[in-house]
C-alpha cells in the first residue's frame, strides 16, 4: 500500500501507540481525584502538559488539551469573540480555512457578529491589501490557517501579523493543524496569540488535540462542566490521549527539518512531472508546504482518478476528507477563483515522514499508466 | 501495598479486551472515515459497526447515536443543544439540583444567556418526585433533563415515568445514564426519553469517548461545527479506535447485564456487612431508594471528611467524597445538599465507594478492617 493521503489522517507512530495503551493498561485513573492513584495520573497529565508548553514555547498553563481541530477551533474563535462582545463584534477569517473555521463564521453571523471573509489570491495566499481593507481598530478576533489543506499554501502569517497588530488589538487564532511536524511552529516563530492543533495529522491518534495560547487571554468554556483544563474545558481528561499527543509532537519536532528536506525533495519531483505533463495543471503554488502536491487534471474526475489509483493500492483524495463526501465544489478553489472545467479533475497528494523515493516513483508510474489507459478509452 | 481502589464511579479499568479492540483497530485501519478511498472505507466500515452496536445497547437506531468526546460533551450537546434548537418554542428548562456539573453548569449558562431554569428538588432519598415535576412544568418549558442514576448516592429516578409526565408536552426529555449505562437495562422505546448520555470510561472503555442518543426528530443544535461527521450534528475526524473499543466494552457490559447486576449487588452487601460486623458506625445515604449496585454512599458520624478520605488513603484505599469532577476541592456535595441541607453532618461525613469487575469480597473484607481501623484512631485526629 502506497499511502498518500496524510492530509486526511496519518498512521500512529507505532511508539505513540505503546504510550497510549501503557496509559490506558496502568494509569487509567481520574486525574481530579484526590488519592495517590488520581494524583499520580494528574502529574503525568501535568507532564504531558509541560512538554507540550516547551516545544511551543509557553507556559504550561496556556496548554488546553481538546478532542481534536475541530473542537479547538470552535473553542477559540468563537468563545474569543463571545469574550470580547464589549469590544466590538467584528471578525475576520479567510475564505480557505478548514470547513471548522468557515462553519463557526457562518454560525456567528447567525449570531449576530460582523464576519468578513479574507480574499485569497490564485495561489490561495491571503491578499493584504484586502486584509489592511478589511481590519478595524475594533475588530476582535482574526483566524487563517498556517498551511492550507487542500493546495499547501503557506500563508504570509508575518505580513498579516504586522497588519493586524498595528490597525487593532484582535487575537490571532492561528489552525496549525497541518503544518505541524512539516514547518517550524512555535510561538517564536509563530508570534500569533492561539495555535490549534490536531494528533492525528503528525501521526499521533484520533480524538486528541490541543489548543495553546501566548499568553492569558479571556475566553468562554466551550464546554463546561467539571471545570478541568483551568475551567476552560471540563470532562475527564483523557490522559492517555495527552501523553500520546505530547509524544507525537515531540517526535515530529525533533524530525521537522529532516521531514521537511525529505519531503521537499519528493514534492519536486512531482512538480516537475506534473508542471511537464500536458493533461496537467498544477494548483499547488511554489514555496508551499511540502507535503503537499495538488493538481487538476483534464478530462477526468478526481473521483475516477482516486478510484483508478486505488485498484493500484495508491491512495490520494479529491479534495480534503472533510469535505469530499460533500457534493458541492470546494470552497478553497473557488476562493482561489480556480476555472470550473478544472474543478472537477481535482486530485490532492498529500505525503508522511514515512513515504519513500520508491512511493514517488510506483506513484509516478502508476498515474502515468492510467492516464495512458484513460486517452486509449477516450480516443 | 496492593491498592485497594473504590472508586469505579470516577473512572474505570480499561478491559483487557477493549484494549486488544482498540491495539487491534489502530492497527488495521487509520483511515479517515470521510475520505472516499479503500482506506477511508474500510474506516467507514468500523465506525458503522461499531455505532451499530452501540446502538443494539438501547434499542435504538444507529442513525440516533452521536459519538462524542464523552459524557461532559453528550451532556452539553443535549442541554445547550436542545435549548438553543428550541428557543422558539419557549425559554423554560427543568432540571434538578443533584445532577452531575456537566448538566448542571451548562443550565446555568443558560440562564446567563436569558432562559429560566427551574431546578427540582429532591427528598431525603434523592428521588424526584412526579408531582414536584409535575408542578414545575409549564407551557413554554422545552427541556427536561433528569439524571437517570445519580452517581454521588447512586440514586436511581423512575425515568419511564417522569418521561411519561411529558409525553403529550412539547418539551424534549434528556437524562443523563452515564452512571447507569452498564448498569441497568436501557431501552430507550421503553423509557421513552428523547436524549440520554452516556461515557466509554465509565464501564471499562477508554477516555475520551461517549454517546448521546438522540430520538429520531428532536432538534439539536451542535456545539461543534465544520466538516460533515455524525451526520452534521458533530463536526470533527471520527476516533473511530475508541469507537471500536466503547463497543467491546458495552458490548461486555451488556452480555453479563444481570450477573453484574447481581455481584455488585452482593459486593455491596458484603461490605456492608462487614463494617456492621466490626462494630463500624454508619449510616448509607439514600438506603431506601433504588439505587445503582455499584454506589455506596456512606455517613460517618463525627468524622471529617478530608480527613477520613486522607487517611484511608494512606491506607491504600481509594475512595472519593463525591464526584472526581469536583473532588480537587473538596466543596460539600451539592447532591448532600440538596438532599439533606446546608447544616446537615452528612455533607462533611460522607464518602463514596464504588465498585467494579475487578473488585473482589477479599478486597472489600480488607477495606471495612482498615476502615474500622482508622475510625478507631483517637477522636482528636478528626477536628
Amino acid at each position: 500500500m502506497i499511502y498518500l493521503d496524510n492530509s486526511a489522517t496519518t498512521k500512529p507512530d507505532s511508539s505513540v501507540l505503546d504510550s497510549f495503551v501503557k496509559v490506558n493498561e496502568s494509569l487509567w485513573f481520574n486525574p481530579a481525584s484526590i488519592h495517590a492513584l488520581g494524583d499520580q495520573t494528574n502529574r503525568l497529565l501535568e507532564s504531558a502538559r509541560g512538554q507540550i508548553a516547551e516545544l511551543l514555547k509557553t507556559q504550561t498553563k496556556s496548554v488546553i488539551f481538546t478532542s481534536g481541530g475541530t473542537e479547538g477551533t470552535n473553542f477559540v474563535v468563537r468563545q474569543t469573540a463571545k469574550a470580547r462582545k464589549s469590544i466590538g463584534k467584528h471578525i475576520l477569517i479567510s475564505k480557505v480555512e478548514h470547513p471548522a473555521g468557515i462553519e463557526v463564521g457562518k454560525l456567528m453571523l447567525d449570531e449576530g457578529f460582523e464576519v468578513d471573509w479574507l480574499e485569497v489570491d490564485s495561489t490561495g495566499a491571503i491578499q493584504l491589501e484586502d486584509l489592511k481593507k478589511k481590519i478595524r481598530r475594533t475588530t476582535t478576533v482574526v483566524s487563517i490557517q498556517h498551511v492550507n489543506n487542500e493546495i499547501g499554501t503557506i500563508q504570509p502569517l508575518q505580513e498579516c501579523l504586522e497588519i493586524i497588530r498595528s490597525n487593532s488589538r484582535a487575537i490571532v487564532h492561528v489552525d496549525a493543524v497541518q503544518s505541524y511536524g512539516k514547518l517550524p511552529v512555535d510561538f517564536d516563530s509563530l508570534p500569533v496569540d492561539w495555535l490549534t492543533l490536531s494528533g492525528h495529522k503528525f501521526h499521533g491518534i484520533k480524538g486528541s488535540g490541543v489548543v495553546v495560547c501566548s499568553k492569558a487571554i479571556d475566553l468562554e468554556a466551550l464546554i463546561v462542566g467539571g471545570g478541568q483544563e483551568f475551567g476552560l474545558r471540563s470532562g475527564t481528561a483523557p490522559v492517555a490521549q495527552a501523553v500520546a499527543l505530547a509524544k507525537a509532537m515531540r517526535l515530529a519536532h525533533q524530525d521537522q527539518q529532516v521531514t521537511h528536506d525529505k519531503l521537499s525533495l519528493l514534492q519536486q519531483r512531482l512538480l516537475d512531472f506534473f508542471s511537464h505533463h500536458p493533461l496537467v495543471t498544477v494548483l499547488t503554488p511554489k514555496n508551499a508546504a511540502p507535503h503537499i502536491v495538488t493538481v487538476a487534471v483534464k478530462g477526468v474526475t478526481g473521483e475516477v482518478l482516486v478510484n483508478a489509483l486505488e485498484k493500484h493500492e495508491i491512495y490520494v483524495s479529491t479534495s480534503s476528507a472533510c469535505s469530499s463526501k460533500k457534493k458541492s465544489t470546494s470552497h478553497v478553489l473557488e476562493a482561489m477563483n480556480v476555472p470550473n472545467e478544472l474543478i472537477d479533475g481535482v486530485i490532492r497528494i498529500s505525503m508522511g515522514k514515512d513515504t519513500t523515493e520508491q512511493d514517488i516513483t510506483t506513484f509516478l508510474k502508476t498515474f502515468d499508466l492510467i492516464l495512458r489507459q484513460l486517452e486509449r478509452n477516450l480516443q | 501495598m496492593n491498592r485497594i481502589y473504590l472508586d469505579h464511579a470516577a473512572t474505570s479499568p480499561v478491559h483487557p479486551d477493549v484494549i486488544a479492540a482498540l491495539t487491534e483497530s489502530y492497527t488495521t485501519c487509520f483511515g479517515n472515515a470521510s475520505s472516499i478511498h479503500e482506506t477511508g472505507r474500510s474506516a467507514r466500515k468500523q465506525l458503522d459497526q461499531a455505532r451499530e452496536r452501540l446502538a443494539a445497547t438501547i434499542q435504538a437506531h444507529p442513525n440516533e447515536i452521536i459519538l462524542t468526546s464523552g459524557g461532559t460533551e453528550a451532556d452539553n450537546l443535549a442541554v445547550l443543544g436542545a435549548a438553543y434548537a428550541n428557543r422558539h418554542l419557549g425559554t423554560h428548562i427543568i432540571t434538578t439540583s443533584i445532577e452531575h456539573h456537566a448538566v448542571l453548569h451548562a443550565a446555568m449558562q443558560l440562564e446567563k444567556e436569558g432562559f429560566e431554569v427551574t431546578y427540582l428538588p429532591v427528598t431525603e432519598e434523592g428521588l424526584i418526585t412526579v408531582e414536584t415535576l409535575k408542578n414545575a412544568l409549564r407551557e413554554d418549558t422545552i427541556l427536561v433533563s433528569i439524571m437517570f442514576g445519580n452517581n454521588e448516592v447512586g440514586t436511581i429516578q423512575n425515568i419511564q415515568e417522569l418521561a411519561g409526565v411529558v409525553k403529550d408536552h412539547q418539551t424534549v426529555f434528556h437524562t443523563d445514564a452515564v452512571q447507569a449505562y452498564g448498569t441497568l437495562e436501557i431501552n430507550v422505546n421503553e423509557l421513552g426519553v428523547d436524549l440520554l448520555s452516556t461515557s466509554a470510561h465509565k464501564i471499562n472503555g477508554p477516555k475520551g469517548i461517549g454517546f448521546l442518543y438522540q430520538r429520531a426528530g428532536t432538534k439539536l443544535r451542535p456545539l461543534a461545527h465544520g466538516g460533515q461527521q455524525e451526520r452534521k450534528r458533530r463536526a470533527g475526524t471520527e476516533a473511530i479506535p475508541l469507537a471500536v473499543a466503547f463497543a467491546k466494552a458495552a458490548d461486555i457490559k451488556q452480555q453479563s447485564l444481570r450477573k453484574h447486576h447481581l455481584t455488585m449487588l452482593s459486593l455491596k452487601q458484603h461490605f456492608l456487612d462487614e463494617l456492621t460486623r466490626l462494630g463500624v458506625t454508619f449510616e448509607e445515604n439514600a438506603k431506601s431508594a433504588e439505587q445503582l449496585p455499584h454506589i455506596c454512599n456512606l455517613f460517618f458520624p463525627q468524622t471529617d471528611i478530608e480527613t477520613l478520605l486522607i487517611q484511608l488513603d494512606l491506607a491504600g484505599i481509594d475512595a472519593s467524597s463525591g464526584s472526581a469532577c469536583t473532588a480537587g476541592a473538596v466543596d460539600p456535595s451539592h447532591v448532600l445538599v440538596a438532599m439533606f441541607g446546608e447544616q446537615a453532618p452528612q455533607l462533611r461525613s460522607s464518602v463514596r465507594f464504588s465498585f467494579g469487575y475487578t473488585t473482589t469480597k477479599e478486597q472489600l473484607t480488607e477495606a471495612a478492617e482498615k476502615i474500622a481501623g482508622v475510625l478507631a484512631t483517637p477522636a482528636s485526629i478528626w477536628k
